[in-house]
Formats: structure tokens, C-alpha cells, sequence
């Protein structure tokens, strides 16, 4: 095991960024490592990681699709191998297309070692991957940190906050990747209900937003988001939480399509729930990375007293 | 109605299908669960479990329907087969065919700037690699 003499007792985790958490959904990876390093986990960006192709690939003969996200791969098993991890094999993921690319494409390798024979070969600058990677999701990690030590660091409950957490479909299907039970999950609703908020049930939660869909048919899309926010608005949520940076686009940023549709929509704001972590921890009380929504979440913030706009000595608007 | 007389071309389909996509999709019973879940049925002129009726029987003109191409690889219908079939692939076996004639189904540069500057870089990887061979 290699020395740890730069981060105290932070645990290390590598983790992969992908192409939108360093471009669009900046605001993303930024509140991902300042919530978990708060938990008293460091996340190491993985060095030299290349796109992991978004979606995995599913045509049986098509192996060359895999190769993208099994060098991801074999960087962790580098890392291990130079020392640069106290023995940990996992691979955090922050964007769920990743995370399901990533860890199909890891499956489908263990499940059949004449791909993964073929892949090893054909990679010939690189190591063989030896199949020893786990790819999780930083929702599991916040799960296996535990609700009692994220409640622990809560110093500004989200009471006043209604929430409506929504999955999107890349971390619950198919079922042998997903991270909770696929047709009821709730992770999410402990997450927020350890930081306070009040959470609201959205039977859309787990309804696809349209995904890449979104580049070719931006009105269905716009369709599907309508439905998805008025069944959560219906509900009462105030806001919506998501993981993943396309089921955002979707949601929040074709809200500009939505009211194109239907010009009496009201709009909701989305955010990612270690966003919401991190004002309940106290820290980013000037709202920085939420001026990346389409629709601002700041002023729903500063009326619930969150952000540091408000008197929140006395608890007045 | 129309009649449908199988002939060998039509097993050959089908086994083309079966091969993409490693379903055995002889399996399905039609019960419709597939499309009762389907996010995107609305759009489609043919429900997903039409579609693989049309495979079963080896129906090539399955690839000129718009179905398989708004699909967005949701895994809805896949979690819910109670024959087990994943239906994802299937689609994907069909688009594959198509799409690796080089029959491409959007095109980038006809994509305006403002859509450019505002979709995600995943949106745009995604989609060419579900919509360009």
C-alpha cells in the first residue's frame, strides 16, 4: 500500500470525469468532490482518462466500442499497481452514462473472457486488464458513507425545501448495473431526507427524459419533461434533483421548449443533489455553479433562506 | 389484411437479428408489456411489440419504420419482459443494419449554432452514436 502523506485521513477514490463534467455541467463534478471530501473522501481525478463513448455498446459483434471504457479502466488498475491507492479497486463515476457505459462494458468483459482475450490483444501499447475494477456511482458511495455521517455534518437543514428526486434511467437499467431496486429506488430520498429536505414522490421519477433524443426530436423530448415536472409541481416539489448532466439538459434547459409548447408552464429548477449537500453543509452560501441552470434556482433558494441573500440569523424573507 | 408468406429470405432476416443482438427473440408471446412501457409509444407508428412481431416473421420492411429510431435505449421494456428479452438490443440490431449501410440519420452540420452551444457534449456523442454509422 502506498504512503498517504498528502490528504491526512481522507480515503482515496479515483474517479472519472467524462467530456460533460469538465464543459456544461462544470457545477457537477465541482460540488461531487467538495461534498464527499467534506465526508472525508478524496476524489482523485483518474489520470490520462478518455471518453468513455456514453452509450455502451450493445450489437453483439461490436467489440471495438469497448475499448474506450476499458482503458478508463486500466488506469485504475495502473494506479493501484503504482501505489497510488491504499488498495482500493473501485471507480467512482458522478455522470450516470458513464457509470452504465463503464461498468456494462466491465460486465461484459468478466462475463466472457474471449472478448476480453481479444481486447487485451488488440490493445497492444496498454497492460492486460485483468477484469478487477468496480465501477459504482457517487450516489452509493454518499449511501455507504452513511446517512448518520452525512446528518452529522448537516449545520442548515433543507426543511423548508420540497425536493422531488428524479433517476432518469442509466443508474437503475438494466438491472444488473443498477444501483437500487430499478422500479422503486430510494436512495436518493434518504440522501435528501439526511440532509433535511422534504421529499416529495414523483411517479415520473424513473421515466426517461428522452436522452440523446434531445438532438433529434427536441419537442418529443420537450413532451416527455412536461410530464415528468408537471406530475413532480403536481406533487408539490418546489425543486428536482438528477445525477445525470443530460437527463439536466432535459429537464431544465428544454423548459425553453416546454413553454414554446405550453405557454402556461411555470418553470422548476434542477439541480444535483450534492449541490444541495453542500448548502446544507453550510459551504456555497453565495449559490456559485447554480448561474449554470437554465432556470435559476436562486431565487426559490433565498426565499427558503438558504443562500446568504437572506437574514438567516431571524429567519425572515 | 395483409398476408405474409415466409420464405427462406425472411428466416435469413431474423437469424441476421437474432445474431446482432444475442436475444431469442422466437421467445416473445406478445403480450404487450413492451409497449404498455415504452416512454416514447406516442411517437411511434409501430408499438415495440409489433416490432418484433415483424422480426419473428422476418419482415424486412421493419427497417422503414420510424419505431426503432426513437427508442432511446431506456431499458423500460427491457427491466419488464416477463420473457426475459432485451428489447434494446433488438432495436439496436436494427438500427445497426441500416446504419451500417452508411444510411446515416442525422446530420451535425444541419444542427444550428445556438443548438450547438447549448446541447451537452454527451447529447452529441450519444446521438452520433446511435444515429451515424
Amino acid at each position: 500500500m502506498g504512503a498517504d502523506k498528502s490528504s491526512g485521513k481522507l480515503k482515496k477514490i479515483p474517479y472519472y470525469p467524462g467530456c460533460s463534467l469538465k464543459t456544461k455541467s462544470k457545477d457537477f463534478e465541482k460540488s461531487a468532490v467538495a461534498a464527499a471530501r467534506i465526508l472525508g473522501i478524496e476524489l482523485i481525478e483518474l489520470p490520462k482518462w478518455n471518453c468513455c463513448g456514453t452509450v455502451f455498446s450493445l450489437a453483439q459483434d461490436d467489440l471495438m466500442h469497448h475499448v474506450a471504457p476499458l482503458r478508463n479502466l486500466l488506469r485504475v488498475q495502473e494506479m493501484n499497481e503504482a501505489g497510488l491507492l491504499e488498495g482500493e479497486n473501485r471507480l467512482l463515476t458522478i455522470c450516470p452514462m458513464c457509470f452504465n457505459t463503464l461498468k456494462k462494458a466491465n460486465q461484459r468483459m468478466r462475463d466472457n473472457p474471449a472478448d476480453l482475450e481479444t481486447i487485451n490483444t488488440f490493445m497492444d501499447a496498454e497492460q492486460d486488464y485483468q477484469g478487477e475494477v468496480e465501477v459504482i456511482h457517487l450516489l452509493e458511495l454518499l449511501k455507504e458513507r452513511g446517512v448518520a455521517e452525512i446528518k452529522a455534518k448537516v449545520k442548515i437543514p433543507l426543511t423548508a425545501l420540497k425536493v422531488a428526486p428524479y433517476y432518469g434511467c442509466m443508474l437503475l437499467r438494466p438491472k444488473d448495473i443498477a444501483i437500487d431496486d430499478p422500479e422503486d429506488p430510494t436512495i436518493q430520498e434518504e440522501l435528501l431526507a439526511a440532509i433535511g429536505a422534504q421529499v416529495v414522490e414523483n411517479p415520473y421519477k424513473k421515466v426517461c427524459c428522452g436522452s440523446y433524443q434531445t438532438v433529434r426530436n427536441k419537442y418529443t423530448v420537450a413532451d416527455l419533461t412536461y410530464d415528468i415536472l408537471t406530475h413532480a409541481k403536481k406533487a408539490g416539489a418546489e425543486m428536482i434533483t438528477t445525477s445525470c448532466p443530460l437527463c439536466a439538459f432535459n429537464l431544465d434547459d428544454r423548459q425553453k421548449e416546454v413553454t414554446e409548447k405550453y405557454p402556461d408552464f411555470e418553470g422548476i429548477p434542477v439541480c444535483c443533489i450534492s449541490q444541495l449537500m453542500l448548502l446544507a453543509f453550510g459551504v456555497n452560501r453565495g449559490g456559485d455553479g447554480f448561474e449554470l441552470n437554465y432556470v435559476d434556482p436562486r431565487p426559490l433558494l433565498k426565499r427558503k433562506n438558504l443562500l446568504s441573500g437572506a437574514d438567516l440569523k431571524t429567519g425572515a424573507k | 389484411m395483409k398476408k405474409i408468406s415466409i420464405t427462406s429470405d425472411n428466416y435469413e432476416f431474423l437469424e441476421k437479428v437474432k445474431q446482432l443482438s444475442g436475444e431469442p427473440i422466437t421467445l416473445c408471446d406478445q403480450c404487450g408489456t413492451c409497449a404498455g412501457s415504452c416512454p416514447m409509444i406516442s411517437e411511434m407508428d409501430i408499438s415495440p411489440s409489433e416490432m418484433l412481431r415483424l422480426v419473428q416473421l422476418g419482415q424486412e420492411e421493419v427497417l422503414d419504420t420510424k419505431a426503432m429510431w426513437l427508442c432511446a435505449s431506456c431499458f423500460t421494456c427491457t427491466v419488464r419482459c416477463p420473457r426475459g428479452l432485451d428489447l434494446s438490443k433488438i432495436a439496436e440490431a436494427l438500427r445497426q443494419i441500416t446504419l451500417r449501410k452508411a444510411v446515416d440519420q442525422i446530420d451535425i452540420k444541419l444542427i444550428s449554432e445556438e443548438e450547438l452551444s447549448r446541447l451537452p457534449q454527451i447529447a452529441l456523442v450519444s446521438a452520433c452514436r446511435k444515429f451515424t454509422g
